[in-house]
């Protein structure tokens, strides 16, 4: 008999809420925006019943700034918002990148650019996502089609902005933020939770805040405690303090990239369905992927060789892990709700890229199964 | 208070100095006011954190060795504002430039002062935007010159502290660093009281704005502190109403801090009720 | 089972979306059943036609929407012009007779049940019109337990308010299981 207590039925949004509690969230900070304010709504009242704090700041840039300051002193922190706000959030999650603030940022995708159209589902923002603050860095986005994934992918996005000491993007969509299905709380220690690596240097001795160990990693120490340290936006020498000497520019910012992208597999998530013999392979993610599974599922069953990989990393992009997947296809068919962000690194990825073709949407609509049957109608040559 | 002989090498990080102001800058008399202010206060050093933005004045966070957070331009409050709120316990000081803190940070300022969440801004107004050249700042005044402001600025100016005062803030004061003892004690009532706190310091840029403007060295810019200001009750104000008041404005301790409302609604949450 | 798809249909207000949700809530948890529901926003959420999807199935439900309804409920005019082209051929289109006129006939059965009337003659409340909704459609689909309904109920309004609701529902399934489908 499962237990009921730990079944929910809501939105996706809640699922991305109840995996950030899981995680140990301890601070939100946050500015109202559709289609993500639910997740706004109810840690507002979720935090307080933990100690945890909610705050509602004047605007999308004060939320970053006071997510990066929470996570500085030790809590794990987030934000949510969509496309206008992610926009907004861009120079702070930049300064996260750069001083290497743990902390999760949550977009539920919605129609852009501008204030498009908010009300209905986009996945618009991917390369936003990995482009969309300046300068050379890197970054990870994870994304998910149910709720028991978005659950788990909130989860494992605090345990990589810890593990990683970076920002990590959340992109949902419209979709699957607001529609609700059923979601099994785990147990507690059913998904592993990672807690802040902290240094064990000793109060008295010099603490290098930014001194990467021999594996890379840079354990931190909580503001008001025993180490005083500098942390700043600017490229900075092992104490944190403000350097432009060339050899340290060239050194962080290769650190920036390297942590991450050096981690790719590890960072990688991703699941299949039927790709063991499939002549068609559908990439996708997110509600897309829904999408996706529910059309080759039919497809199947009148005998039609296909399969889905849906990627729940988009960034760092698995490009060896497609390459290998989808190395097999007669065709390989992207389905995405944008003008195809996610295709072109596919196309970058495998051996032969006039294989790989685009089905998509953009009309604020959740991309059908039928569309996508009808692009892969016109890849057999069999018309519309 | 403590009565250990003030010492600033106890409270600053020798290995960044020299520090990157111009000769004759004013930031450097603001910094010695504030060290001596948390001198005297006795606080522990652990237990400061020090947040700025971006600007000349910005770079006063990496000098002290508190903990401190050199963030991005304007936005310092909103920084402040999750540190302090995720550890109320801390002291969270905030120096900002007059742009940074009210023109890119405008907003920040406002709400933080709205929210009367215990945090001491401190706004170093030098009029001018110094580390990008000389370009007029909100502050700068109707009629002044700037790299911007080759024909003189048409822009009025805030009064920070009638602004400070109407947004919400619970302490708000002003002075100069010609006045660094009254500046030093005034630093030292924003510090301690509980709320936000804004404490406006004039500070000279003898670089840009002086030049500019033809205010003179450093030490006529000073000169100027002096004769331009008057304090609040003064003989000298209200025989001279128009000269640049300095003080206290506003002192006030019946608003509920933001950190200690915020605990009482953690403590509802906890009983269940919504 | 075979899938059941459903769309609601009305006006902002009259708890469409609410009683979509309390039906899918209703399958999913207590008849351990998979159950999608979703609704369209915007406009239409603030007194246009609203529409709430729900779909049921013992197998994985993945693309969430309904594009062709087994089951179709319109209690305005206005959403029974709009979606009852779109309802699967068989299938059953429910509405409210206060509030709708059937006119052209589709391919599906057509029931009309005052069930707004009923509601406010008997209970007053026209609060509990979509609870009343719910239970005609049960009694006439028996697509769920009504039990089932009465224990998301209890867990989501206030116990002042049950018998209020109890009631409603027991009216609407009155009037439905005379018209059995």
């Amino acid at each position: 008999m499962e237990n009921k207590n730990n079944i929910r039925f809501i939105q996706g949004n809640e699922a991305c809420v109840e995996g950030a509690i899981y995680a140990g969230l301890d601070f939100f900070a946050g500015y109202p925006i559709t289609p993500s304010t639910e997740i706004a709504e109810h840690l507002s009242a979720r935090l307080p019943q933990k100690g945890g704090k909610f705050i509602q700041m004047e605007d999308e840039i004060a939320s970053m700034g006071a997510v990066i300051g929470a996570s500085l002193t030790g809590k794990k922190s987030m934000t949510a918002t969509s496309g206008p706000g992610f926009s907004l959030k861009q120079e702070a999650l930049g300064y996260a990148c750069m001083a290497e603030i743990p902390c999760v940022i949550a977009n539920v995708q919605r129609g852009g650019p501008s204030t498009g159209n908010p009300t209905h589902v986009s996945q618009g923002d991917v390369n936003q996502a990995r482009w969309g603050t300046h300068g050379d860095h890197s970054i990870i986005a994870l994304t998910a089609s149910n709720h028991q994934d978005i659950f788990k992918i909130t989860v494992e996005a605090f345990n990589m902005a810890e593990t990683y000491r970076s920002p990590v993007i959340i992109l949902l969509d419209e979709a699957v933020g607001h529609m609700r299905e059923k979601l099994t709380i785990p147990e507690p220690g059913d998904i592993q939770v990672v807690e802040r690596l902290r240094t064990s240097v000793r109060k008295g001795i010099d603490y290098h805040p930014y001194l990467p160990r021999e594996d890379d990693r840079l354990p931190m120490s909580d503001f008001g405690g025993e180490h005083r340290y500098n942390v700043t936006g600017l490229f900075h020498d092992m104490w944190g303090f403000p350097n432009n000497n060339p050899k340290v520019v060239s050194e962080l910012l290769r650190h920036l990239v390297d942590k991450i992208e050096n981690n790719v597999n590890d960072i990688n998530m991703y699941k299949e369905y039927w790709l063991d013999d499939a002549e068609y392979i559908l990439v996708s993610y997110g509600s897309s992927a829904r999408s996706a599974i529910h059309m080759a599922k039919n497809r199947r069953s009148r005998g039609v060789r296909i399969g889905v990989l849906e990627l729940q990393t988009l960034w760092p992009f698995p490009t060896e892990m497609v390459r290998e997947k989808c190395a097999g296809a007669k065709a390989t068919i992207v389905v995405e709700m944008n003008m195809g962000q996610i295709v072109t690194q596919v196309k970058n990825a495998v051996d032969n890229p006039n294989n790989v073709f685009l089905a998509n949407r953009i009309d604020g609509q959740l991309i059908s199964p039928t569309d996508i049957k009808t692009v892969l109608r016109m890849i057999q040559g069999k018309g519309v | 208070m403590t009565n250990k002989p003030f010492d600033f090498k106890d409270y600053i990080r020798t290995r960044f100095f020299p520090h990157i102001w111009c000769p004759g800058c004013g930031h450097g008399i603001v910094l010695g006011s504030l060290l001596r202010a948390i001198h005297e206060l006795g606080l522990d050093k652990s237990d400061i954190v020090m947040t700025s933005g971006i600007g000349c004045s910005s770079r006063i966070s990496g000098y002290v060795d508190f903990h401190s957070l050199h963030t991005i331009h304007g936005r310092a409050l909103s920084f402040a504002t999750g540190v302090k709120l995720s550890k109320p316990n801390l002291k969270a000081i905030v120096p900002m430039g007059d742009g940074d803190a009210l023109a890119i940070g405008g907003n920040h300022f406002i709400h933080a002062a709205r929210r009367n969440i215990d945090i001491t801004a401190i706004v170093m107004n030098n009029r001018i935007y110094g580390m990008t050249g000389g370009q007029f700042s909100p502050l700068s005044g109707s009629g002044k010159k700037a790299t911007t402001a080759p024909y003189n600025t048409i822009d009025r100016n805030f009064d920070v502290a009638e602004l400070a005062k109407s947004a919400g803030a619970t302490f708000v004061a002003r002075s100069t660093v010609f006045h660094a003892n009254e500046c030093k004690n005034l630093i030292k009532k924003a510090i301690s009281h509980k709320g936000f706190s804004v404490m406006e310091i004039l500070t000279q840029c003898p670089t840009y704005y002086g030049r500019k403007n033809k205010e003179g060295d450093a030490v006529q810019m000073m000169e100027g502190y002096k004769t331009n200001t008057a304090k609040l009750g003064s003989k000298k104000l209200e025989k001279n109403p128009d000269l640049i008041k300095r003080g206290i404005f506003v002192e006030r301790t019946d608003i509920p801090e933001y950190c200690e409302a915020y605990d009482k609604i953690i403590e509802t949450a906890m009983k269940g009720k919504a | 089972m075979d899938r059941l798809r459903l769309v609601f249909s009305g006006s902002g207000g009259q708890g469409v979306i609410t009683a979509a949700i309390i039906l899918a809530k209703a399958a999913a948890i207590f008849e351990n059943k998979n159950a999608i529901q979703s609704q369209s926003y915007g406009a239409a959420a603030r007194g246009g036609a609203t529409r709430s999807d729900i779909i049921i199935d013992d197998a994985e439900i993945f693309f969430p929407k309904v594009i062709q309804p087994n089951i179709l409920v319109s209690l305005t005019q206005e959403s029974y012009s709009t979606f009852a082209p779109i309802i699967r051929p068989g299938g059953l289109l429910l509405v409210d007779s206060k509030y709708v006129t059937i006119e052209k006939k589709v391919d599906a059965k057509h029931i009309a049940l005052p069930m707004y009337n009923t509601v406010m003659e008997k209970i007053g409340k026209p609060i509990v019109f979509n609870i009343c909704m719910l239970g005609a459609l049960v009694g006439i689909s028996q697509l769920i337990r009504p039990e089932s309904i009465m224990k998301v109920l209890e867990t989501t309004i206030p116990k002042d308010f049950m018998d209020m609701n109890k009631k409603a529902l027991d009216l609407g399934m009155k009037m439905g299981e005379k018209n059995r489908y």
